[in-house]
Formats: structure tokens, C-alpha cells, sequence
């Protein structure tokens, strides 16, 4: 029973090429003989399918494809002249352009358009798909149908199926409109909804329908915006809550004023191309740079900061404003130093393969990966310090320390020790926003001074002294700036949400979340 | 944060020595713009360069002496006094656009040329008035007072103090120069405002001019000076500096200390306002940068560095550290951002009182 159907699959098989050879060459026949039997030679290979017609026409379209007096035909290429049937080299010599006019043309663009729906280079199909849709038509639906069984690329098919139903419009059997109509309004491309729009005027007929579909496309289009804008914020939130989360800890949790935490996540950006350079020569390491700069520069911040606390900030305790200004001279000379070393122009880093592009998410949410990873990571980040202030002997230390000085030292905790590693840790936790920061900010010595004004207003929006009011105050921030943002633009927007947390912390000067109980006198 | 009672007798011979030293002070400053009309040759002559700094270095000494009437006396550490400043620049800069008239590039009769560069019809309504000279004056002053007052009474009916307020102003000044590089603001963008041509009817490119200014803010300095003597002297200012030092217990011994500190810091705004007014033509520019929060906080280092809480010691701050900076700048550019810095640490670490409380030191 089965032999007899495999043996017919085989002689299938076997006779396919062939007969596209066939095709291919019979096509060839009469082309440059004149301008009618070249458009028809053209349209002959436009349905072959074959892909060898691809770049011959395509070189006819150039005026490239030559004609010698026997009928052998020739391509002149980059690299020399060689035969359009055998790819050999040739002598292009006695040989003449074929010749085209405004009918080769037309057969040309069309036989091109279809030819590279079946191209092998996706990129061909990419571009054929937006041709067709452009120049959308009836007669293509067939064609369009063929093309899209055979895909396999998503979004070739996606751009496929938009031109299938796009060309399903300008059929004249209402039957077919009515799918292409369907089949539109279940996408959500804004190119579909002017589609749609255009073909409304002309099919007064089906206008409800048409109706219906532009309400369905707005209504998906206004959840993508709104998602979209919901990952902006999120974003932003996340930029805003590894800036401040190193903050918290030394200014919220410590209560000491720090201008130079700005400086020290330039220096965790600086530390991040340090390490990407250092590793370049070594192929196994070098991949692994970006997550390998997250230790170092966490390392190197943390023992500037340390340094920092131990050699001046401990000697202005209980004089914040002072500290203020001691540790702005800080930043200022962090700053230059960095400049005279590095240069004040930007420092390239360099993305790892697996954060650059953009993501599509269900809905055709489009997300860029880098800023999803830092979304991720920022997060991440702030578990581990929770963890760390909540879970470890040294986080218990730490708050027994801010939290009640001389009892803590009365328990044998060596209190100026906890406040050398509570300022390290936070401006490790600096130098890690650093990291991160490096791959969507330029790597330049002011790099920090953008942020310490937004952290602060952060921190002090949530709440001091608390990290979840930090979480809030950073996303919530960084959600109602983008929110703002299509309506106001960029610059306003930022001005406002400055103007609304000024505002905010003169009605409630403890932030968000305020703390309350002795903690709070303190 | 009070400061040391020195010995009434050494007190009372540094202070005249402090008032007699700044009374020459004055007089030099006053005879500069007479010795540059001396031939160059001549071995007093004084250059050009130097009269149109020192001018400039005055307009920074009233804004340092209105931030220590804020920091040193009220107690209320503002990073964005540097905000007042620009305010009452740009106030003058809009007086000095209009007077431009038809002599601008585009040659409108109204519209200065940034507006018809951008495609304005007619003035914004909030340019209407700047050509006359009173009305702008009244806005040097008005409008940093009036942001003053707003941010003042927010702040201080709820009681932030100390570094909270310090990095509200910081916020704020930090806005408004996201505000002013805007085009559509309708106060020339990036650019800010330059090309200005006279100013009450004199050419503002001839030497006359710059001595008439130069003597203004002189004038300006001498009158501020003696406004916050007066009021630093008076019964008001010693409540000021109680509260300064102590502001719950002046609270709670009656005293409304919100009120007091209003009228310091609008006070104060409105100083730093007319410095600002006075910079604007001597330079020939203002722009956005003028807000930016490191012009505000060093402004803060020359009063540091003078010494805080003395009016003597702001003026001489101002022209230290400004004499220093002129002098760095040019000699050894990489420097000066490090020195600046330097100074910040060593005068919190080492100086808390500045070169005034060095003085004062050496004399007792």
C-alpha cells in the first residue's frame, strides 16, 4: 500500500528541479530579440519562481545583462562579465545591452515583486512583502496566498498577511473585501487603520463593517501606547531607583548628605569600561565583562567611599550642612581627576550581544532589551540590599548603629567601623547603578550630575529612611514623567514632575513613607 | 552654630579695623575706572580687562553678601540663589532686548531677533512693559522676590530646614534652567539674550558706559552693604540669628519664625536680583547656564570662605575666590576645578569661620 505513494513522492521530488529548470530556460527564450518578447520572456520568469531569474532580472533592470549576437546571455558584475546560464567567466566582447522600454519596465517591477516573495533572502521577502503592500491590487491575492503558506518568518508573515488582506480590499467580490476587512481589523498597525480609512470612501457598501474595524485597531493601538508608556516610566523608575538606592542607604539610613554619590556612579561607568578594556585581549573573559563589572565597580566605589567617610565626612558629623559642601568639593575634584584621565569625551561601551535589540512582546509591545535588563537588574539590586540591611549581621549591626549609637556600642558593635562599611555600602551600591547606567547614558566625567538632583528628590518623595519608599517614589516619578512626556514634551515634563515633588515634600516634609515611632524623633 | 563671644575690647578694635580696611577697599575700587583713563604707558594705568572684571566681581560680591544675609544670619542654606541671579539678569536682558529696536539683524521694529527667528508675530505678554527702565527695575527686584516668596512660604510654614531646603532651592534652580533652555519659553532658548546696544540712552561698547555701570554697582554694593548692616544690627537681626542658631526656642519664646525668615530670604532674593541686573550689561550675555546648580553653590563657597555670618566676610570671599579663579583660569585651566574643590573641603574641615575668623584668630 505505501510503496507505490513513496515511489510517486520520489519521482516528485526528482522531477521538481527539472521542471523548474524548464521553466527557467524555456523563459529565457526571445529575450532582447525585441521590446514585446522581452516583457514576455520577463513575465515568463516573474512566474516561473525560479530563483535564478531573481538576479538575472534584476541585472536587466540595471541594464547590465548583455546579449551576444548567438543568443547567449551575460551578466557584468563586479567582478567581470560572466554567462547568466552557467555563471562562467566570459568575453563580453561583441556583446550588447538588451534594451528596455516603459513595457519591459512594468513586467520588470512586477516580475521582481513576485520573484522576491520567494526569494531565499528573508531581507528580499522583507522588502517584497512592503512592496505589494504599497502597491496593493487584486490580482496579487493568489500570489500573496502561495507566499505566505510558504513562509516561516513571523514577521515577513505578519507583513505578508497585512498585504494579503490589504489587496483582499481592492478585489471586486464583496465576499473578498469583507475577509480583507476582517482580517485588517484584527491587526493593530496603524498602516492597516489608513488602509481601512482610504477604502471606506470607496465602499460605502461595507462602511459599517470598515467602522468596526478602525474601532477595533484604535482600541488595540491605545492598549499598546499605554503599555508602552507604562514600560517608559517603568524604565525610568528603574534609572531613578539605582541612582537613589545608594542614596537611601547613606543619606536615609546614615543621614549623611552626600553631593558626590553622583561622582561615584560615574566612577562605577568608568570602572565598567575599565574592565571592558582590560579583558579585550582575553577571548574567554571577554564576553563576560559588562556582569564581571559589577563586583569591580561595586569594589572600587565602595572603597572611595570608605576612604571618603574615614578621612572627612566623619569629622562633620551633626553638621549636614557643612557636610553638604565638604562632600560637593569632593565630587568636584572626583570629577576632574576623571576628566584629565580619561578626556571629557565619551567613553564607548559596549553592549553584550544579548541586551541590544528590541524585544516584541504579545500585542506587538515593543520593548529594547537593555533597558529590560536594567529593569530586571535595578530590581534585583534592590532585593539584595534589602536582604542585606534585613538578613546579614552586618545589616543588623548597621541599623542597631543609626538607630541608637551608644547602646550598639555598649554591645561591643565598633560603631565608627559600621559607619565606614554602611557609607562603603552605599556608594558600592553606587557604582553599580554606574554599571548599569553605562549602557544607556554617555560615559562622560559629568555623567553623575544629572542624577543627584533626581535622587534626592527621590529618596526624600518616598520617604527617608525607607527603601520601599524609595521603590514607590522612583517609579512613581518615573511613570507620571512619562505619562506627561507625549502632551507636555521631554523638558516640561521633567520640569513639572520637579515642580509636583517640591510641592509634595512642602505638604508632607517626611515623604511617602514616613517613618514613625522613635525612629522618626531621632 | 553660634559663633565664639570674643572679648569686647579686641571685638570692638577688629571691627574698626575690618570697617577701616573696607572703607579703602571701596576707595581703590572707586578711583580704578579714573586710573584706566591714564595712558597706557603710564605705570598706574589700569587695563581694560581689569575694570570689566572688577566690575563684575562687585555684581558677585552682592550676591554673596545677599546668600550670607540667608545662609549666615537666617540660617537658610540656598543652593539656588544663583536662580535670583539669573532671574534679575534676564529681567535686564529683556529691558536691554526691547531697547535694540529696528538695529537688530532682522531689523523689527518690536520683536527682538530671536522672535523673529522663530516665527513670532507679536511681543508675549509678559515682555510688555520691559522697554520702559522703571518697570524692568521693578521686575529685578519683583520677580526674584516674588519667587522667593512663594518657595519661602512653602518651605517654611512647613518647616523644612536645613539640608531639605538646601536641595528644594537646588531643584528649583535646576528647573528653571530646564525652563529657560526651552525656545518656546519666549526668552531666546539656548541662546539667552546678547547683542545689547545702549542702555538709558548711552552706547553700552564705549568706556564711559562701562565706568557708569561699574560705579552703579559700586554704588549697589556700598547700599546693600549698609541695608544688611542695618537690619543684621537691628533687633530684627538678632532674632534672626536666633533662630539661626536655636529656631524651636525662639518659637516657643513667641516669636513667628516663619515670618522672620520670609522677609530674610525675599529680602535676599531681591538683592541677589540686582546683581544680577548690574552683571547682565557689563558681560553682554545671559543665558540658561546662568541657572545652573553650580554657579548657586559657588556662590555658597565665597561666603564659606570669607566667613559666614560677617558681611565683611562675604564681600572679601567674593573677591577672593573670584581673583583666585580669574587668575587660575587663565594660568593653569586644569587646576582651578581641583582648587575649587579643595577649597570646599578645607574651609568646612580646617576654616568654619573662613578668612574672617583667620583675622580674628590672629588679632586675639
Amino acid at each position: 500500500m505505501k510503496h507505490p505513494v513513496l515511489i510517486l513522492l520520489l519521482l516528485c521530488a526528482l522531477a521538481l528541479p527539472a521542471r523548474a529548470q524548464d521553466a527557467f530556460t524555456a523563459g529565457l527564450t526571445g529575450l532582447g530579440t525585441g521590446f514585446n518578447q522581452t516583457a514576455e520572456a520577463v513575465d515568463r520568469l516573474g512566474a516561473s519562481g525560479d530563483p535564478r531569474a531573481l538576479p538575472l532580472l534584476r541585472a536587466l533592470a540595471d541594464g547590465r545583462l548583455l546579449r551576444q549576437a548567438d543568443g547567449t546571455l551575460l551578466i557584468r558584475g563586479d567582478a567581470g562579465v560572466q554567462d547568466a546560464l552557467t555563471n562562467a567567466a566570459a568575453e563580453a566582447a561583441g556583446a550588447e545591452p538588451v534594451r528596455l522600454n516603459n513595457r519591459v519596465r512594468v513586467a520588470l517591477r512586477g516580475a521582481l515583486g513576485r520573484l522576491q516573495l520567494v526569494s531565499p533572502d528573508p531581507a528580499d521577502r522583507q522588502a517584497a512583502a512592503e512592496a505589494v503592500f504599497r502597491s496593493r491590487s487584486a490580482e496579487n491575492v493568489p500570489l500573496l496566498d502561495a507566499a505566505l503558506a510558504r513562509e516561516t518568518v513571523p514577521a515577513i508573515r505578519a507583513r505578508l498577511a497585512l498585504a494579503l488582506a490589504a489587496s483582499r480590499l481592492m478585489a471586486d467580490d464583496p465576499q473578498n473585501k469583507l475577509l480583507g476587512v476582517t482580517a485588517l481589523g484584527a491587526t493593530s498597525s496603524p498602516e492597516a487603520r489608513a488602509v481601512l480609512l482610504e477604502a471606506r470612501a470607496t465602499n460605502p457598501a461595507i462602511a459599517a463593517q470598515i467602522e468596526e474595524a478602525v474601532a477595533a485597531i484604535d482600541q488595540r493601538l491605545a492598549v499598546r501606547r499605554a503599555a508602552e508608556t507604562l514600560f517608559q516610566g517603568l524604565s525610568l523608575g528603574s534609572v531613578l531607583l539605582l541612582a537613589a538606592l545608594g542614596l537611601a542607604v547613606t543619606f536615609g539610613v546614615m543621614g549623611v548628605i552626600n553631593m558626590a554619590h553622583g561622582e561615584f556612579v560615574m566612577l562605577g561607568a568608568y570602572t565598567t569600561f575599565i574592565v571592558q578594556e582590560a579583558l579585550r585581549g582575553i577571548p574567554m573573559l571577554a564576553p563576560w565583562s559588562l556582569p564581571l563589572a559589577v563586583p569591580a565597580a561595586f569594589l572600587v566605589t565602595a572603597a572611595c567611599g570608605a576612604a571618603m567617610e574615614r578621612g572627612l565626612i566623619r569629622h562633620l558629623y551633626g553638621r549636614p550642612l557643612e557636610t553638604l559642601l565638604m562632600t560637593f568639593g569632593v565630587g568636584m575634584m572626583i570629577q576632574q581627576s576623571v576628566r584629565l584621565a580619561f578626556g571629557a569625551q565619551n567613553r564607548e561601551i559596549i553592549s553584550p550581544p544579548w541586551m541590544q535589540g528590541t524585544l516584541m512582546l504579545p500585542g506587538e509591545i515593543a520593548v529594547t532589551q537593555n533597558r529590560l535588563w536594567i529593569l530586571v537588574f535595578s530590581l534585583v539590586i534592590l532585593g539584595l540590599t534589602v536582604a542585606a540591611i534585613r538578613f546579614t549581621r552586618f545589616g543588623l549591626e548597621m541599623r542597631a548603629v543609626t538607630q541608637k549609637r551608644a547602646i550598639a556600642a555598649s554591645m561591643g558593635i565598633r560603631t565608627g567601623h559600621m559607619d565606614a562599611l554602611t557609607f562603603a555600602f552605599g556608594s558600592g551600591i553606587a557604582g553599580i547603578a554606574g554599571v548599569a547606567l553605562s549602557q544607556i547614558d554617555n560615559v562622560s566625567p559629568n555623567l553623575g550630575t544629572g542624577y543627584i538632583i533626581d535622587s534626592f528628590l527621590v529618596v526624600v518623595f518616598g520617604g527617608v529612611g525607607s527603601l520601599a519608599g524609595t521603590l514607590v517614589g522612583a517609579f512613581g516619578l518615573g511613570i507620571i514623567n512619562k505619562i506627561l512626556e507625549p502632551w507636555a514634551g521631554a523638558v516640561l515634563a521633567k520640569v513639572f514632575v520637579l515642580v509636583a515633588a517640591m510641592l509634595f515634600i512642602q505638604r508632607k516634609p517626611r515623604g511617602l513613607f514616613a517613618q514613625k515611632g522613635r525612629a522618626a524623633e531621632a | 552654630m553660634s559663633l565664639a563671644v570674643a572679648p569686647p575690647v579686641a571685638d570692638a578694635r577688629l571691627r574698626l579695623g575690618l570697617r577701616a580696611g573696607l572703607g579703602i577697599f571701596v576707595l581703590l575700587l572707586g578711583i580704578m575706572p579714573l586710573l584706566n583713563l591714564l595712558p597706557v604707558t603710564h605705570p598706574l594705568h589700569v587695563s581694560d580687562f581689569l575694570v570689566s572684571v572688577t566690575g563684575k566681581w562687585i555684581c558677585y560680591a552682592i550676591l554673596a553678601l545677599s546668600l550670607d544675609l540667608a545662609w549666615g544670619y537666617a540660617g537658610i542654606l540656598s543652593l539656588g540663589h544663583g536662580a535670583f541671579f539669573a532671574l534679575g539678569g534676564y529681567a535686564m536682558g529683556m529691558h536691554l532686548m526691547r531697547l535694540i529696536g529696528p538695529r537688530g539683524v532682522y531689523g523689527h521694529p518690536v520683536l527682538p531677533d530671536f522672535m523673529v527667528f522663530l516665527g513670532y508675530q507679536e511681543l508675549p505678554w509678559y515682555w510688555l512693559g520691559f522697554d520702559s527702565f522703571p518697570f524692568a527695575m521693578l521686575m529685578v527686584l519683583l520677580v526674584p522676590g516674588m519667587l522667593a516668596l512663594i518657595v519661602g512660604f512653602l518651605s517654611f510654614r512647613s518647616r523644612i530646614t536645613g539640608v531639605y531646603l538646601s536641595i528644594l532651592t537646588q531643584a528649583m534652580t535646576f528647573a528653571l534652567m530646564l525652563a529657560f533652555f526651552r525656545n518656546d519659553m519666549g526668552f531666546g532658548g539656548n541662546n539667552g539674550f546678547t547683542d545689547f546696544k545702549e542702555l538709558l540712552g548711552f552706547a553700552l561698547n564705549t568706556s564711559a558706559a562701562r565706568a557708569g555701570l561699574f560705579y552703579a554697582s559700586l554704588v549697589a554694593l556700598v547700599l546693600s552693604f549698609l541695608i544688611c548692616l542695618r537690619l543684621t544690627r537691628s533687633k530684627y537681626g538678632r532674632v534672626l540669628t536666633a533662630i539661626r542658631d536655636a529656631e524651636s526656642r525662639v518659637r516657643f519664646l513667641g516669636y513667628n519664625t516663619t515670618s522672620h525668615k520670609l522677609f530674610a530670604f525675599v529680602l535676599s532674593a531681591m538683592l541677589a536680583g540686582l546683581a544680577g541686573a548690574l552683571y547682565v550689561p557689563q558681560v553682554g550675555i545671559i543665558n540658561p547656564g546662568e541657572f545652573s546648580p553650580a554657579n548657586s553653590i559657588e556662590a555658597v563657597i565665597w561666603v564659606a570662605v570669607g566667613g559666614r555670618g560677617t558681611l565683611v566676610g562675604a564681600v572679601l570671599g567674593a573677591f577672593t575666590v573670584n581673583g583666585l579663579k580669574t587668575w587660575l583660569t587663565s594660568a593653569a585651566p586644569d587646576l582651578w576645578l581641583f582648587v575649587l574643590g579643595a577649597l570646599f573641603v578645607a574651609v568646612t574641615l580646617f576654616l568654619p569661620k573662613g578668612l574672617i575668623g583667620l583675622i580674628k584668630g590672629r588679632v586675639q
